[in-house]
């Protein structure tokens, strides 16, 4: 039997057309579940940063506890949802990309709110005597301290995106691991391994583990770029 | 502002001034500890007021007072104009707080707080980049300007907006002297245009430069009000006169 590292390289190299369809999927859902989570955690993460009011407190510890919401129990609150006696039954989305998209988001607003929480923060104690005098209230200086904290939120927006690319409970329950249809990389490497097919798993962990390193790479640079152009 | 003959403040004509702003009695304490007691005093329209006195007097409580950042706990703060907090005041601070963009859009950002227009916007940052010897520096990341720039700048952002009155919390106290110098007569461009100017500082060679009129501080109260001129030959009180001689007062 051939090694399973030759076979991986072997499938990297031939562009077998069900392992690319895999990748594709997994990225399609991911980067739409980061840009979704994104639009609704980042101004809301940036609110709670603002806003006092009673039960603030709670909130933020809720927020910081889900950070680390187990995926498989993301997941099944989906199910739940989405299951044809649930609440959201009748748009018939389990076991659809939609409902991993859906799952995977519930997954990283925590964690992408709670981090804009914190940086706009310490934004707002430098700021807000400034923009009070130039005439910005409350409400108003959220757009701001998004744009001023751009650099620091885009480490909250990847750490989100590490989460969801490398989860695989949440996208198992809710997609079922449907080959050609919700089988995306990280359910596919547990299918493989326990089928014993190795090379195939091997493949997909390279490609995912080369994915967020260029992520990360871009990101990094990105960072550096922004703190030698704007200070 | 397409057409028409540019004017430096295009709402003065139409609206009555928010000044004199009239302080009655205002006292602001934290946690139970007078920091300013019971000072009486008036911001009349076109004037350039220096507040004096040593560190810890609480001149910049008083101009965060004015200004609207913080809130008398006791008398009354009372704008000509009847509001609590008119828009038609800005303050340069003296660690300003620059916005992580460029020059021209850290200009723009109050302008557009205040609903002017696009067009409008641009025009008038080109026409204060220009007022201000700004316009090399226009499309520089403002946070890496050095400190007497981005102490101009704070300046620049502060008189676009055609501000009535202009609060300056030592300004200069971190910049050296030809830094302090540009800061200096930009203040008087701008009080020569007819913005009231409200300056705190401890330099007492600033002091004799700018004020027209005087107010002198000292551990939270207002000790002497009057007059530059009346103020720097004969001052009344002995805590003012230690301050003039260059004893330390505490």
């Amino acid at each position: 039997m051939e090694s399973p590292l030759v076979t991986a390289l072997a499938l990297l190299s031939g562009e077998d057309p069900a392992l690319m369809q895999i990748i594709g999927l997994s990225l399609r859902v991911t980067l739409s579940a980061v840009l979704i989570a994104s639009v609704i955690a980042l101004p809301l993460g940036a609110a709670l940063a603002l806003a006092r009011f009673p039960g603030r407190n709670i909130v933020i510890v809720f927020f910081n506890a889900l950070m680390g919401l187990p995926p498989v129990v993301a997941g099944l609150l989906v199910y739940l949802a989405l299951s044809r006696s649930g609440p959201l039954g009748s748009l018939a989305l389990l076991f659809t990309p939609t409902a991993m998209i859906v799952a995977q988001t519930v997954l990283i607003v925590p964690i992408i709110l709670s981090l804009t929480r914190s940086v706009v923060e310490d934004l707002w104690a430098e700021y807000s005597e400034q923009l009070t005098s130039l005439g910005a209230g409350r409400l108003r200086a959220v757009p701001t301290l998004l744009w001023d904290g751009r650099v620091s939120l885009l480490t909250g927006i990847l750490a989100g995106f590490g989460r969801a690319s490398a989860e695989v409970g949440a996208v198992l329950i809710v997609g079922g691991n449907i080959a050609g249809h919700t089988r995306t990389m990280t359910t596919a490497i547990t299918l493989e391994t326990s089928r014993g097919n190795l090379g195939l798993a091997v493949a997909l962990g390279i490609v995912l583990l080369g994915l967020t390193l260029i992520l990360n790479a871009l990101a990094w640079s990105a960072g550096q770029w922004a703190r030698g152009r704007l200070g | 502002m397409g057409a028409g003959p540019a004017r430096m403040r295009p709402e003065g004509a139409l609206r009555a001034g928010i000044l004199p702003l009239r302080l009655d009695g205002v006292g602001y304490a934290v946690a139970g500890r007078a920091l300013l007691s019971d000072l009486t005093l008036t911001l009349r329209p076109g004037r350039r007021l220096v507040i004096l006195g040593p560190n810890g007097a609480g001149k910049s409580l008083l101009l965060r007072l004015c200004h609207g950042l913080i809130q008398p706990t006791s008398g009354r703060r009372i704008w000509a104009d009847g509001s609590a907090r008119p828009a038609s005041q800005a303050m340069v601070f003296q660690r300003p707080v620059l916005l992580r963009r460029t020059v021209a859009a850290n200009i723009a950002f109050p302008l557009a707080l205040r609903g002017i227009g696009r067009a409008a916007r641009r025009e008038q940052v080109a026409r204060t980049l220009e007022r201000f010897g700004l316009t090399a520096l226009a499309h520089r990341p403002a946070r890496l300007l050095s400190g007497g720039e981005q102490q101009r700048l704070a300046m620049a952002r502060a008189g676009a907006m055609a501000p009535e009155v202009l609060f300056l919390d030592e300004p200069c106290a971190s910049l050296d002297p030809a830094a302090t110098r540009v800061i200096e007569e930009m203040i008087l461009t701008l009080s020569a245009e007819g913005t009231t100017i409200v300056a705190s500082t401890h330099d007492l060679g600033q002091a004799r430069r700018l004020a027209e009129d005087v107010a002198f501080l000292h551990r939270g109260r207002l000790v002497e009000a009057g007059p530059a001129a009346a103020f720097f030959t004969g001052c009344r009180s002995p805590e003012a006169r230690a301050f003039l001689n260059g004893d330390l007062v505490w």
